[in-house]
């Protein structure tokens, strides 16, 4: 029996990932965009975000940097000043998409 | 009228499907190859070269010469594919109509899309071992290298044979431990991937191999910029690696026939297919194999060899005006060359990561999935004899299916490494 009525935090993996793509929400990006050192998050911030949940939603995979820079209509290196240490991985969690995997 | 089947590309996988398909239907369908050369390139041999170990002349055969007698071989330069139209367009403005298109066109090295990278230095202090020249020229330089900071740098996946700039790392090693100045060059290895591979259990094995050899590993280096005349490697976010010696494997992309068809490829020219049927995106009767294709798995010739049997099938059964089958698991197979006269071999697909084992045969093997063993170097060397008279004909491999096998996979230690995550 469960007596908890809020809804429970979405659920993260080891490194912070959403496990349920369709937990995210706006918010939700505000604060692990906050927990990753982003205080405020511009509209190219958001640009970057909602394209990368748009091309997850329809390919079913997060877009690595290369295609980010060349679709997204952010340059790679804005995308690097956007989002530190690594955009591709740290936009992908902020829109709440797994880990962008290398294809080996 | 015969069903005619146009295929562009005379490489691994536009040769094995050609000749696959013309054992299964003889002369009642009429098969065309076109490509703009007729020199076949052994690939996996590339990476001998820059040791001496391999000799560029013998890698290099006739296109024309591995297929059948029956298909045709044209040479030609394809301007593009009009899919909407069922048809290919020539340069000199002639045009090819099709019943059923392969693209078989491979991927593309592209250097010139890293700032720098072929600029001053360039085939100096810069080079790859991902074409002939290249290799020939890096074996030239190596032979003059007796100190200093070799760099291998991976820009960015996808890149053909994903395991090549980690073979070349372990073949270094042992080369400059022949030459007995190991202690006066440092090997390193900076990779865009966060790790030295992408699955778990063969990063665990490899790093450790890596570290055992002495090689440095800088992870998550994605290069901006290349200075080849001051000697460093400019990250994105301003790290800087600098080298006396660089070995590059540039950033890889689809062929530019590809790119040049409108609705054909994905945003790095590789053409969009179902990943299971091999069916292009754009038309049904247009179809893809090998590293020409936007497959969530390696580009290796295990993958276009285990691909063959699902295409195959499907162009009879879309000729028939049958249903196709989603028979390509990802199944992917490769030997890495660990130097010393020994190499590892792994075996994984889309859903399956490469785990220790044994293969093809499960409780006898002979050969060990990733683990070091003369034995699996042997088998690289035997491939290249069995790419000629086996894969490249289009026969099976004996006991080995196209799908991949779980028997004889230690699956378990995946498991166990999930619940350690």
């Amino acid at each position: 029996m469960t007596i908890d009525v809020e809804d429970p935090p979405a659920e993260r993996d080891a490194e912070g990932f959403l496990v349920h793509p369709e937990d995210w929400t706006e918010a939700l990006a505000v604060e692990i965009a906050r927990e990753n050192g982003i205080d405020k998050l511009t509209p190219r911030h958001w640009d970057v975000i909602n394209f990368m949940r748009r091309s997850y939603l329809q390919n079913g995979t997060a877009p690595s940097i290369r295609t980010l820079g060349k679709l997204s209509g952010v340059p790679i290196k804005e995308l690097y000043q956007l989002f530190p240490n690594g955009p591709a991985k740290l936009a992908a969690k902020a829109a709440g998409v797994p880990k962008p995997r290398g294809c080996i | 009228m015969q069903p005619r089947i146009v295929i562009l590309g005379g490489g691994t996988g536009g040769t094995l499907i050609a000749n696959r398909l013309h054992r299964l239907h003889g002369d009642s369908v009429q098969i065309t190859v076109i490509d703009r050369d007729d020199r076949h390139v052994y690939q996996p041999g590339l990476l001998f070269v820059p040791f001496g170990l391999s000799d560029p002349a013998r890698l290099v055969r006739s296109r024309r010469a591995q297929l059948r007698g029956g298909v045709e071989f044209r040479l030609a330069e394809v301007e593009r594919v009009e899919a909407d139209r069922s048809r290919v367009r020539i340069r000199g403005d002639e045009t090819l109509p099709y019943d059923v298109l392969v693209i078989a066109t491979g991927a593309s090295l592209m250097p010139d899309e890293t700032d720098g990278l072929t600029g001053p230095g360039w085939q100096e202090r810069v080079f790859t071992f991902y074409t002939l020249d290249g290799a020939a020229a890096l074996r030239d330089a190596l032979g003059g290298f007796d100190r200093g900071r070799l760099v291998v740098n991976m820009v960015d996946l996808p890149v053909k044979c994903p395991v090549a700039p980690l073979e070349f790392c372990f073949l270094a090693d042992w080369h400059f431990r022949q030459r007995g100045i190991r202690d006066q060059v440092r090997i390193e290895y900076v990779t865009s991937l966060d790790g030295a591979f992408t699955k778990p259990t063969c990063n665990r094995e490899l790093s450790g191999l890596l570290a055992a050899k002495e090689i440095e590993v800088t992870t998550e280096f994605n290069t901006g910029q290349v200075d080849g005349a001051g000697g460093r490697l400019i990250s994105w976010d301003d790290r800087e690696t600098p080298f006396d010696l660089l070995v590059t494997i540039p950033l890889h992309g689809g062929s530019e026939i590809v790119a040049r068809s409108p609705g054909l490829g994905d945003e790095l020219g590789f053409v969009s297919v179902d990943r299971c049927t091999l069916q292009a995106d754009c038309a049904a009767n247009v179809f893809a194999i090998g590293d020409a294709t936007n497959v969530p798995t390696s580009k290796a010739g295990s993958v276009a060899h285990f691909e063959g049997e699902t295409l195959v099938a499907n162009i009879s059964r879309f000729l028939d005006g049958r249903e196709l089958e989603p028979s390509f698991d990802g199944h992917t197979n490769c030997f890495i060359e660990t130097g010393f006269h020994k190499a590892l071999l792994i075996d994984f697909n889309y859903e399956t990561e490469p785990v220790p084992g044994l293969f093809p045969e499960p409780h006898v093997g002979p050969l060990r999935l990733l683990q070091e063993s003369r034995l699996n170097h042997l088998g690289k060397l035997a491939f290249e004899w069995i790419y000629w008279h086996v894969l490249l004909p289009g026969h099976a491999m004996p006991g080995i299916s196209a799908r991949m096998q779980p028997a004889g996979k230690r699956l378990d230690v995946t498991a166990m490494e999930r619940s350690v995550r």
